[in-house]
Parts: C-alpha cells; sequence; structure tokens
C-alpha cells in the first residue's frame, strides 16, 4: 500500500447549493452596485504636497499649544471632552436603567418588552451628532449639549445590555422577596439591582470608552470638546496643531481604555 | 446566654469608590458647565428649533434626499468590504494562537489599538483634507474604521476557538496553512461573518453622519440645509433617514442571530 487515499464522500444537496449561488451571488451584486457608485475621480494633484505637509506636521508637533494651560490650551480642551464622556456616561447609566427595566422580559412580560426593546433599538439607531445639533438648538452651544446627547444616544446601547444582563439574572432571589410581600420598589433596590450590578458597572465603564470617542468628535458641531480645535487645524491645514492634537488624543483614550479595562476585568 | 456576634461589614474601600465615582461625576459636571436650572430655563426656550424642523418637516423635499441616501448605503458597503477583507489576515497574525511569536503579536496589536481610537469623523476629516470632498474620502475612513473594529472582534475569537482540532490537525503533520485552512477559518467564519454585519450596521450610521465633513453622503445634503437655516428640509432628512438605518439595523440584526 503505497498512496492510499481515503475519501470520505460528500454528500451534495442540489437545494443547498442553490441556496448557496443565491446568497453569495446576491452579495456580490450588492457589493457590485456599491462600487459602481464611489466614483474616484482620481488623488487631486495637491495630494502629494498635502501628506507631505501632514507628515511633516507629525514629526514637529504644536508642543507650545499642549503647554497652553489656558481655556484655549489643549489640556483645558482634553480635560473637558473627558468631563463630557463622564457627565454623559453618568447621565445615560441612569436614564438606562427605568429602560432597561422595560425591555426585560422577566419583568413586564413578553408583550410590554418587545415595545420596550424596540424604544431602545429606535434611541440607538439616531446618530448623536445630529442629537447634539438639537440639543445645540435647544440649551445652547458647548458642553452641556455635548453631555446630553451622550446621555440620551447612550440608553440606546445601555439599556440593550442592562436588559440583557437583568433577563438572565436569577429570578429566585426576586419570587423570594415577592412572596413575603416585598413592593415593587423593594425588589428592584433589594434582588434586580444587586444581582446585575457588577454587569452594570461593567456596560457603563465600557460605554465611557466609547464615548470618550464619541465626546471628541461632538465638538464638530460646536458641543464642546476637542473636536472643535481638531477639525478647525485640519481645516487650516494647521498640521503640526492637528498633529498634536490627534497624538494626546490617541495617548488619552488608549490610557483610559487600559484603566477601564483592567477595572473591567476585576468586576466581572 | 451566649451572644452571637456578627462582625460588622468593612465597607471602606466601597465607600472610598463610590466617593471616587461621585467626586468624578460631579466634578466632571461642574467643569463642563452643566446647570440643570439654565438647561431647564433654555429647553422651554428652545423648543422653537425643534417646532421648525418637525412640525411638519418639508414633505416635498423628500424626493431629493433618495440619491444621497442611497450614495450613504453604497459608502458603507464598500467600505465595510474593504474593511472586513483587510481584517481577516491581520487578525490571524494579531491572534497569539497562530503565530505564538510576542513580538509579532504585540506590535501588531498596538497598532490595531491605535486605529481603534481614532474616530471615524477623524479619519474622514483627514481624509478629506488630502483626497478632497465626495464619497471617495467617506469609503476610505470607513474602510480604516472597520478595520480597526472587525481585527480586534476577529482575532479575540480566533483566540477563543476549540484548539483540539488544530492539535489533531498537526499531529498528523499539516502545515501552517492547511491549519488556518482546515481548523481555524472553518471555526471563526460563521462569527467573521456575524462581525461583517456588525460592522456594516455601524458604518451605515456613521455613513449618514460622515458628510458633515464632506465626506459624501447624506451627511453633506444635512449640512447644506443647515447652513442655510432651512430647518423644515432638515427635519425631512433626519426622519427618512433614519427609518432607512432604523430597517438595516433591524434586518442585519436578525440575519446576524440566525448566523452565530
Amino acid at each position: 500500500m503505497t498512496d492510499a487515499k481515503i475519501l470520505v464522500p460528500k454528500k451534495s444537496d442540489p437545494l443547498k447549493t442553490v441556496y448557496r449561488i443565491v446568497n453569495y451571488g446576491g452579495l456580490a451584486l450588492l457589493l457590485v452596485w456599491g462600487f459602481l457608485g464611489i466614483p474616484y475621480k482620481g488623488v487631486m494633484k495637491t495630494a502629494e504636497g498635502t501628506i507631505h505637509a501632514l507628515v511633516r506636521g507629525f514629526l514637529n508637533p504644536d508642543l507650545l499649544y499642549l503647554g497652553n494651560m489656558t481655556i484655549d490650551g489643549l489640556p483645558y480642551a482634553i480635560l473637558e471632552t473627558i468631563a463630557i464622556a463622564i457627565a454623559g456616561t453618568f447621565v445615560s447609566a441612569v436614564i438606562s436603567i427605568p429602560f432597561a427595566l422595560l425591555a426585560s422580559q422577566n419583568i413586564v412580560g413578553p408583550r410590554v418588552s418587545k415595545v420596550g426593546k424596540f424604544i431602545v433599538t429606535m434611541i440607538r439607531t439616531f446618530p448623536e451628532l445630529i442629537l447634539a445639533l438639537i440639543f445645540i438648538g435647544v440649551v445652547g452651544p458647548g458642553a452641556p449639549a455635548g453631555i446630553l446627547a451622550l446621555g440620551i444616544h447612550s440608553i440606546g446601547m445601555l439599556g440593550k445590555l442592562f436588559s440583557e444582563a437583568i433577563e438572565s439574572m436569577d429570578m429566585g432571589v426576586k419570587e423570594a422577596l415577592e412572596s413575603c410581600g416585598a413592593n415593587p420598589f423593594e425588589v428592584l433596590f433589594r434582588a434586580v439591582l444587586p444581582q446585575v450590578s457588577p454587569e452594570l458597572i461593567s456596560y457603563t465603564l465600557y460605554r465611557f470608552e466609547i464615548n470618550m470617542r464619541a465626546a471628541s468628535t461632538l465638538g464638530l458641531v460646536g458641543a464642546g470638546g476637542i473636536g472643535a480645535p481638531l477639525i478647525f487645524a485640519i481645516r487650516n491645514r494647521a498640521w503640526p496643531r492637528a498633529a498634536i492634537i490627534i497624538i494626546v488624543l490617541v495617548v488619552t483614550v488608549t490610557i483610559i481604555d487600559a484603566i477601564s479595562g483592567r477595572i473591567r476585568k476585576k468586576i466581572v | 446566654m451566649e451572644r452571637l456576634i456578627v462582625p460588622r461589614p468593612n465597607h471602606l474601600r466601597r465607600n472610598l469608590i463610590i466617593l471616587t465615582v461621585v467626586f468624578l461625576v460631579v466634578g466632571s459636571g461642574w467643569f463642563a458647565g452643566f446647570d440643570f436650572v439654565q438647561i431647564f430655563r433654555n429647553f422651554i426656550k428652545g423648543g422653537r428649533l425643534l417646532r421648525r424642523m418637525f412640525l411638519p418637516p418639508a414633505w416635498s423635499y423628500a424626493p431629493k434626499v433618495v440619491t444621497p441616501l442611497i450614495e450613504t448605503l453604497r459608502m458603507a458597503l464598500v467600505g465595510t468590504f474593504w474593511g472586513a477583507l483587510t481584517a481577516l489576515p491581520v487578525a490571524v497574525f494579531a491572534a497569539n494562537n497562530f503565530i505564538r511569536n510576542p513580538y509579532v503579536n504585540k506590535p501588531l496589536r498596538f497598532i490595531l489599538n491605535i486605529f481603534r481610537t481614532i474616530p471615524a469623523m477623524v479619519l474622514a476629516s483627514l481624509f478629506v483634507a488630502v483626497f478632497g470632498t465626495g464619497p471617495f474620502s467617506g469609503v476610505l475612513a470607513l474602510s480604516v474604521f472597520t478595520f480597526g473594529l472587525i481585527s480586534k472582534l476577529t482575532y479575540e475569537s480566533i483566540e477563543a476557538i476549540d484548539y483540539g482540532q488544530v492539535e489533531a490537525l498537526m499531529s498528523l503533520g499539516a502545515t501552517k496553512v492547511n491549519v488556518l485552512r482546515y481548523a481555524i477559518l472553518p471555526q471563526i467564519l460563521p462569527q467573521f461573518m456575524s462581525y461583517t454585519m456588525y460592522g456594516f450596521e455601524v458604518n451605515v450610521r456613521a455613513a449618514a453622519v460622515l458628510g458633515y465633513v464632506g465626506a459624501g453622503g447624506i451627511g453633506q445634503t444635512f449640512e447644506h440645509n443647515l447652513a442655510w437655516r432651512e430647518f423644515d428640509k432638515v427635519g425631512v432628512i433626519i426622519v427618512i433617514s433614519f427609518f432607512v438605518v432604523l430597517v438595516i439595523d433591524l434586518v442585519s440584526s436578525r440575519i446576524r442571530r440566525s448566523l452565530v
């Protein structure tokens, strides 16, 4: 026996093949359709110069701006961004709890929970940038508009994650309390929240990491934070300044991610 | 009579943590100038803008929203494609159970981390500065952003695979390529597809606002009308794109659930 081959016959299912062709073919067609809609106008003549200037900017970042401790300096803008992220995350974590309860099957029953889930999905779909624009119209430009925008938008994700945590909790404690005649608030604060609080805190921290990134773009529309100076620097092609802002942003977000990730690992 | 003494729990650590959190939250609110009274007062005043946007939106403008909206979807589609395509090979090298060399995994992860810290909006404005306004810059930004997102999720699932299959193949003398093809990829492909769908959902949402910095799609129309203070048209754009994104989200998450 020299070249023995073990062949396992493959089952062929014609229906499966058709199904596959339809799936992958459809996907391919969709992609072709997508590609046809993106005109490639060629790289601008100035692109090479811009890239050179960009690289030069990153090699000589604007350190003066980093050392500027006044209200126009980089440290203030970064602190404001962090403040928006923290306050926005806190606001949303608090508001998310009632939304999550409304979306949890084991608390309000299957029918109401479907409505609750849909509301949460709707909130998630609404972009935070547009929320920020609306809040700027309502409360005026500045960081408070950013906090409100993050606070509302984050309900979409936190509400969903919180409700999943609540749905997978041990119902025994709740039933035990109810059988002793506890009122709904006692059940909430003595049975539901204590059980899910590690997950709630972990998800909130995770959302804080996301909100840190979001807060850095909110300034684009005037809702405070580092976004406004960054977009001005890019529009004016002040590359050394844009470079220092991006570098500091990357470093800050990385540090916050590391701290938050470590806490999350400890909690759950 | 003997008395049972239950020692009082030591809450010092917990209380310190609570104190820190309260300090952080209150400090942030104060630093950002968050003033409940003033916000409440402005709320009553500021209802005007909402009324101009939504009561009623300029429905006659709706047909003009269709073209940029389709462009947005195309941007999301192409951006997701490039992002996912580049993410898969990089994820294989970043996973520490395929290439067992920390000098490869660690630097690669570090670079991927940096990719993920830069918001899509910032990427878009950089690409607009280099390549000019239009959907092409938007697609580039979305591709880079999706790459960062999907590569991280994918290398984490590669690290979580059932390693028994890999060992079984290796004990038969399989090469690295064979291991990848017959043990790793089959295990992670469903998850990878699911992440790609998720990336598409995120990208549709992102593409809708990228135009604000000139990267094409519905955001550009939005920014235009906002600049001209045509709030009733802005209202139409918000309402229509909201429903389109919502439908895509619902469909995509249903498909995702059937995948994994």
